[in-house]
């Protein structure tokens, strides 16, 4: 044994390895290449992609815009049987469910922020309200139209009963009640890393003048975070607009313009859901790909103003 | 002895517009240790990072002139090939914080897809770590992440992935300067060592350092080389006499 | 000093009352969740048993049956999408993190936001006209293409994200070893942020596994038992929607069952990523 590793030590391998790397590196070599170039088209194809769901939107729409022109949008009523189209319910009711959810969600999400940003940033409490935010935001969808279904929608009517509205239960506010739970981890996760970076030397110049923790966090901690704020409820005014399946199950499925936030209607998404397997003749299903395709603009639009004031935010 | 390994000629290097090595001609001798000194900022590092071509990693960064490894143009060749031939050891240890320490020496050798027998993968972990004088302290731990070693420790297991792969050159930037005096020594003494079979090429801002280890001695000011001669003969009799204010302490 | 006390208190009473504020409304945020824990589980838990898990629905006015064919087309539909989108996202993440400022790498990560915000139904709408259409037929792999374009920007984030912090050292190590440009990212730099890189491409698998918008009209669903991704495909949300919105009590019990199995699902993915970030990560 002895022998054996003296005798290795004196005769080095040298020799032979470099030859075999020679060998290897030739390979290696030719795979560089093939793997820069395979990187490029993943990244293009990225690229590829979003251009391609936006081309097809446009394209199969073009019958819709031809037929229905700009009126379209505005039209007041729905009707394919009598081949009518007027996205004008749709267009509403979409409005009205987001921005009713997004009231009812901005003072529960900005609790969360401000509790989990800066009452307690740590300890069990807070673990326990991260992982809540964190199971809200994993539960899907479907499940919470099937549980708004049964419990919410018959709270709903009792309460529509209470008040002499018509007690459909489902509607526009029931609807609006689910999205608002859904949509409240975006925000409330955005407006704690927010909070979290106002730098502590603004608080401490605030609480050595002698302001209360409120005072501290309504002048100081607000101020500094307002943009970033209103980047969150644009986020998540976004996700409200597409959400799709509690929306529908919940929501009554009418085509007619709601005539109160308690009355059954349609978003856009929702009509989507369900007629477009349904939508037999080409004007009819284009029509509702318009809508997809205006729901992906406007989409689009909310997604990209909010993240550039966000990076705004933290770039400064 | 005094065969020449490495040489560069009219040698340039450059950030985007920025001419960080002016106009380099040296000659490294084969077997013996170079030091490479100078004040901060001088190209010293970067001229090191030309000669295995790791200066072209960095973005914008542009270099012309020859750099002869024997007599092949380093920059006619593959950069897999050069670096497989001029290995190299960073200011700060770097071991591949995924892999054990064994892995981290043979790392070479497993990464590149060369395939070893359990024995030679063996013979190499020890002859490498023996002659960077890690072998002792760390032969009951193989298997512990390269990372638990103190920074000493870790810039012998750098210097032992480097060495594993039999380079004929080792080039160390600063190997010393983010470690203790105690680290620093036994890595010093290490060099000493390695000059037997290889040849090295260490930066150093430390003068000290450069004196103690190194045959030769390269001077860089302001991207150029001012002053190369034997150590000795250099620090105690320098011709220019900005080497003479450095090596005095007139200037940092 | 005594003038001034009224007003203090005035202040310090305000103070915690917000706080008080603060604490009801961001502890309110439990209340929903409890109650869709506790309904899906006490309808749930009833339902499931062995028959449950290995008969497809029966017609309805007929009792039992479950919900086999849609645990085996959402593992399926799942699986593939993930197929798909891990590898893409893997190295369109590694393009991102590499060529940081790129013209390429610009337009890609716009690409990514945008793709991020898109509303499902809007995806599914589109893969419909890519693969259904063309082909003629619902099927599983075209719902499969609808999750996966939705996972891409999630695991293509993450694994940017990851990449990005792994210090330029450790690829300088791998470039002095002559290691070629695929070896460096692929054995080194890989594996430095596989937790990272791991934990998104489960968490995007998470994301994607409740969702049912895209697969209306892609898988479209199927009552009976089907492995063949070319044909109509069942999955448990596509059910849980198709037997919630029924007026039969007996598809009720069917989606109460599925609506469970689901959640675990999701739970165990979610819990799983945590783990993973918690205990593989590599020390840097």
């Amino acid at each position: 044994m002895q022998e054996l590793t003296s005798q290795l030590v004196q005769k080095p391998s040298r020799v032979i390895v470099q030859d075999r790397k020679t060998k290897y590196t030739g390979r290696n070599i030719r795979w560089e290449g093939v793997f820069k170039r395979s990187l490029v088209i993943t990244a293009l194809s990225v690229l590829v992609l979003v251009v391609g769901i936006f081309i097809t939107l446009v394209v199969q729409s073009i019958p819709s815009i031809k037929a229905l022109g700009i009126g379209y949008l505005t039209g007041k009523t729905w009707d394919p049987v009598s081949d009518i189209y007027g996205a004008w319910p749709f267009l509403l009711g979409t409005l009205l469910t987001s921005f009713l959810a997004l009231i009812i969600s901005i003072p529960f999400s900005f609790a969360i922020a401000v509790y989990l940003g800066e009452y307690r940033p740590t300890g069990w409490l807070s673990g326990f309200l991260k992982n809540v935010v964190e199971l809200i935001a994993a539960v899907p969808s479907v499940i919470y139209g099937f549980w708004a279904l049964v419990t919410l929608v018959p709270l709903v009517r009792k309460l529509e009963s209470a008040i002499g509205v018509a007690p459909y239960g489902v509607g526009i506010f029931s609807a609006s009640i689910v999205l608002a739970i859904m949509i409240i981890p975006y925000a409330a996760s955005l407006g704690r890393e927010l909070i979290q970076m106002v730098p502590s030397s603004l608080k401490e110049g605030a609480y050595s003048l002698g302001g209360t923790q409120y005072e501290v966090i309504r002048d100081v901690v607000m101020p500094y975070t307002k943009s970033g704020m209103f980047a969150g409820v644009l986020l998540s005014l976004g996700r409200a607009l597409g959400e799709t399946m509690a929306v529908t199950m919940v929501i009554g499925n009418t085509s007619l313009i709601p005539d109160s936030i308690f009355s059954p209607g349609n978003t856009m998404a929702s009509v989507i859901a369900n007629e477009f397997t349904e939508a037999d003749r080409a004007v009819y299903l284009s029509a509702l790909i318009e809508l997809g395709l205006v729901l992906f603009l406007v989409t689009v639009v909310i997604n990209m103003i909010g993240k550039s004031i966000i990076k705004r935010f933290t770039h400064e | 002895m005094e065969s020449t390994i490495i040489s560069s000629s009219n040698f340039n290097a450059y950030f985007g517009t920025n001419h960080v090595v002016k106009n380099v001609n040296i000659e490294i001798p084969k077997n013996s240790v170079i030091a490479v000194m100078g004040p901060s900022g001088c190209g010293k590092t970067t001229f090191l990072r030309c000669i295995n071509r790791m200066h072209e990693l960095t973005p914008g960064a542009t270099s012309d002139g020859k750099m002869m490894l024997h007599d092949d143009d380093v920059y006619e060749m593959h950069p897999i090939f050069v670096r497989l031939k001029i290995g190299m050891v960073f200011q700060r240890p770097n071991p591949f914080p995924n892999l054990s320490i064994y892995d981290n020496v043979i790392a070479g050798y497993k990464l590149n897809g060369l395939r070893l027998s359990k024995s030679e993968k063996d013979r190499i972990v020890e002859q490498s770590l023996t002659r960077s004088a890690l072998w002792n302290e760390v032969k009951d731990s193989l298997h512990k992440k390269g990372t638990f070693l103190s920074g000493g420790q870790q810039q012998r297991l750098c210097i032992a992935r480097a060495i594993a792969m039999e380079p004929e050159v080792l080039l160390l930037d600063e190997p010393t300067s983010a470690l203790d005096p105690i680290s620093t020594a036994s890595i010093e003494e290490l060099l000493y060592e390695l000059k037997s079979t290889y040849t090295l090429v260490i930066v150093t801002h430390n003068m000290q350092q450069a004196a103690r280890v190194s045959n030769k001695t390269a001077f860089f000011y302001l991207g150029e080389l001012v002053e190369y001669n034997v150590t000795k003969e250099l620090f105690t009799n320098p011709k220019d006499s900005r080497t003479q204010n450095y090596i005095t302490g007139r200037f940092s | 000093m005594n003038k001034l006390n009224p007003r203090i208190k005035y202040r310090l009473g305000m103070s915690k009352l917000f706080h008080a504020l603060v604490i009801v409304f961001a502890f309110m945020i439990a209340i929903p969740l409890i109650a869709i824990l506790f309904f899906v589980i006490k309808e749930g838990i009833t339902k499931i048993n062995w028959n449950f898990l290995t008969n497809i629905p029966k017609p309805v006015g007929e009792v039992g049956g479950g919900i086999a064919n849609a645990l085996l087309g959402s593992l399926i539909i799942v699986l593939v999408a993930a197929i798909i989108a891990i590898p893409i996202g893997i190295f369109a993440g590694i393009y991102l993190s590499e060529n940081k400022n790129s013209r390429l790498s610009y337009w890609s990560r716009l690409a990514v936001d945008i793709l991020q915000g898109v509303p499902s139904i809007v995806i599914g709408i589109v893969i419909y006209f890519w693969i259904v259409k063309p082909s003629g037929t619902f099927s599983a792999i075209s719902g499969s293409m609808a999750l996966a374009v939705m996972m891409l920007p999630i695991i293509i984030r993450s694994t940017e994200e990851t990449l990005k912090l792994i210090p330029f050292t450790i690829k300088e190590a791998g470039f002095a070893l002559g290691l070629p440009y695929h070896k460096v990212i692929l054995k080194v730099i890989v594996p430095c942020g596989f937790s990272g890189i791991l934990s998104g491409a489960i968490l995007s698998v998470a994301r994607i596994a409740g969702e049912t918008a895209p697969l209306l009209f892609t898988a479209f669903g199927n009552p009976y038992l089907n492995a063949n991704v070319a044909k109509p495909m069942q999955s448990l949300p596509l059910l849980i929607f198709n037997y919630a919105t029924s007026p039969y009590e007996e598809w009720h019990n069917l989606a109460w069952g599925a609506s469970m199995i689901l959640l675990i699902w999701i739970l165990l993915l979610n819990i799983i990523t945590k783990l993973i970030t918690q205990k593989w990560k590599v020390q840097l």
